[in-house]
């Protein structure tokens, strides 16, 4: 799949991107920008800064250097004359209504049913009618294939299933970029391809995506731009195809010969 | 007992799986237990034999007070501080817990002087301390909106504050536990969805801490409920106010504390029921959480020594 590449506001644009935890550097300079309806895979070995940078976009790390953009807006500042103002928790919980994101572990609210995790943020946050956010949700489980699994608690779901709602979650906030952090790293093998298979519909359905896999059968076949990061800084781009076919870096074919 | 069966590929093994049946094996002989149980009951008998045919002790003047209506009063009293204490504390140690937690600075250090203090001294310490406070605050309150101190704080009030305000800082305690017990990413998870730190407290984490919060939030009413006992003191007219004053009059000092033991006991055990309710209630959503049976629920809370902790305030 070719995504449209729309000339105008990039949904993410990175310039110069710095992270450090105390004194270990973790990313180093990251440029790089993600158009609206593209799928972008981000991938390297465990370390690179790949997760780190997917958790700068919706500010759940700060960035210590150069700015990160989403839709146009600066993350976690506000930019007024020539200074810059952190944001306060408000603004950056209202940034982060509009990105969704999927985790390695889940994290579905082990108290709520499935029907309730999903519900939850449109009604709280967003303080939308709950008949309206009720027939959403169903929707939305329907489509993940759980329809059947609204009144289940999180634990008494597979890994594969738990995934599936957790990406209902976040699309019930109607985002308009979609965050995965190793989606299916925590799974059993048996399992990964259902989750696949939803965020395949996802990426149809013209969702924006940021992408942290090893999965490279996923990247080559839905991503439309792949970005190999190693040790904080983007070693080689472009699309994923090519890329994985015909690197052209050292650090990228010894890692893909590692893991294709 | 358990038949004892040989470890998996032994013949044994094969041929109980051959023929599906229960192994029979004679069980280790226990005669140590017989004997130690023997002893110990005989112990305990000789010991209630002695209290029940004690020439000293009137077990008709225990009768005689066990349903007096001083004493009920005062067991009303006990129970009215014990529930108000635990309200308040548990209220009080909620805010607490969360300032603790805090990203501010200045919360952080306001709750950890109060937790400091309040468990740092000696509950009696603290109810002698506000029974007298007129002594150094005469007046409470600013200019015209201000009150004579002695007519503020009455015994009753001065017990309630002292038990509440020390409670607080042990359920601050309780509750950052059970706070901190919740995984991370259930509040990151929330945040990325865009709720609040506020809310997120409110409505993902403080559910989820529940179930770690409410064991050992029964053991301190329980504790409270002893602790009460306390208020003696300042004569703030609880069970065992009450039961002393009678005695103080009859000299029947055994048989009311006798009396006194005894509602204590049944206030115990009657608590005992609600908790394993909510124990179950605050499970949910949580695989292989077996509650205990009510039965182990009481004879745990009844051991002597569950409340070492609490004793030494």
């Amino acid at each position: 799949m070719t995504a449209p590449m729309v000339k105008g506001v990039p949904m993410v644009k990175a310039e110069g991107v710095h992270k450090s935890f105390g004194h270990v550097d973790v990313l180093k300079g990251i440029d790089l920008e993600v158009a609206p309806r593209e799928v972008f895979c981000l991938v390297g070995p465990s370390g690179s800064g790949k997760s780190t940078f997917l958790r700068c976009i919706n500010h759940l790390e700060k960035v210590d250097a150069g700015q990160l953009y989403v839709d146009g807006d600066l993350v976690g500042y506000r930019r007024s004359g020539d200074k810059l103002h952190e944001l306060r928790e408000k603004e950056v919980a209202a940034h982060r209504r509009d990105i969704g994101m999927v985790f390695q572990r889940f994290n579905l609210f082990a108290h709520m049913t499935v029907l309730e995790n999903v519900m939850e943020a449109p009604i709280r946050v967003r303080r939308e009618a709950k008949a309206v956010v009720r027939a959403r949700a169903e929707a939305l489980l329907d489509r993940v294939g759980l329809g059947a699994k609204a009144d289940s608690y999180p634990a008494q779901l597979s890994g594969g299933q738990q995934q599936r709602v957790a990406i209902a979650r976040a699309l019930a906030m109607e985002p308009k970029l979609m965050l995965f952090d190793e989606p299916t790293s925590a799974l059993d093998p048996e399992l990964v391809g259902e989750v696949l298979d939803v965020m395949r519909d996802l990426a149809e359905s013209g969702m924006t995506m940021i992408v942290v896999t090893h999965e490279m059968g996923f990247a080559r076949e839905v991503g439309d731009a792949l970005v190999f990061m190693d040790d904080g800084i983007v070693v080689e781009a472009g699309h994923p195809r090519e890329v994985l076919a015909n690197p052209q870096h050292g650090r990228t074919k010894a890692f893909l010969s590692k893991v294709l | 007992m358990s038949s004892y069966a040989d470890p998996p590929g032994t013949a044994s093994d094969t041929a109980a799986a051959a023929t599906h049946e229960p192994l029979k094996a004679v069980p280790v002989p226990r005669w140590g237990q017989w004997v130690a149980a023997a002893v110990v009951i005989a112990l305990l008998a000789a010991l209630v034999w002695s209290v029940a045919t004690n020439k000293n002790i009137q077990w008709s003047v225990v009768g005689q007070n066990l349903f007096e209506g001083t004493v009920l009063r005062g067991l009303w009293v006990t129970i009215e501080l014990t529930v108000l204490a635990m309200v308040a504390g548990i209220a009080l140690g909620i805010v607490l817990a969360v300032m603790r937690l805090s990203h501010n600075r200045v919360l952080r250090s306001v709750s950890g002087g109060y937790i400091w203090l309040f468990r740092g001294t000696p509950v009696l310490v603290q109810l002698l301390v506000w029974f007298n406070l007129a002594l150094f605050f005469p007046r409470i309150g600013f200019g015209a909106f201000s009150a004579d101190t002695n007519a503020l704080i009455k015994p009753f009030v001065a017990a309630l504050l002292a038990l509440a305000l020390n409670e607080a800082a042990y359920m601050a305690e309780v509750v950052r536990g059970g706070i901190l017990a919740v995984d991370p990413g259930q509040a990151e998870a929330a945040g990325a969805l865009g709720m609040t730190r506020g809310l997120t407290m409110r409505r993902i984490v403080l559910p989820q801490a529940m179930r770690v919060i409410i064991p050992p939030t029964g053991n301190e009413v329980v504790t409270m409920l002893k602790t009460t006992s306390l208020v003696l003191v300042v004569g703030a007219g609880d069970l065992l106010t009450r039961t002393s004053a009678i005695a103080a009059k009859n000299f029947a000092t055994i048989e009311l504390l006798l009396v006194a033991s005894f509602w204590y006991l049944v206030l115990t055990s009657v608590f005992s029921f609600g908790q394993a309710h909510l124990e179950r209630r605050f499970a949910r959503g949580v695989a292989g959480v077996q509650a205990r049976s009510l039965g182990q629920r009481i004879l745990a809370n009844l051991k002597p020594g569950r409340v070492a902790g609490g004793a030494a305030r």
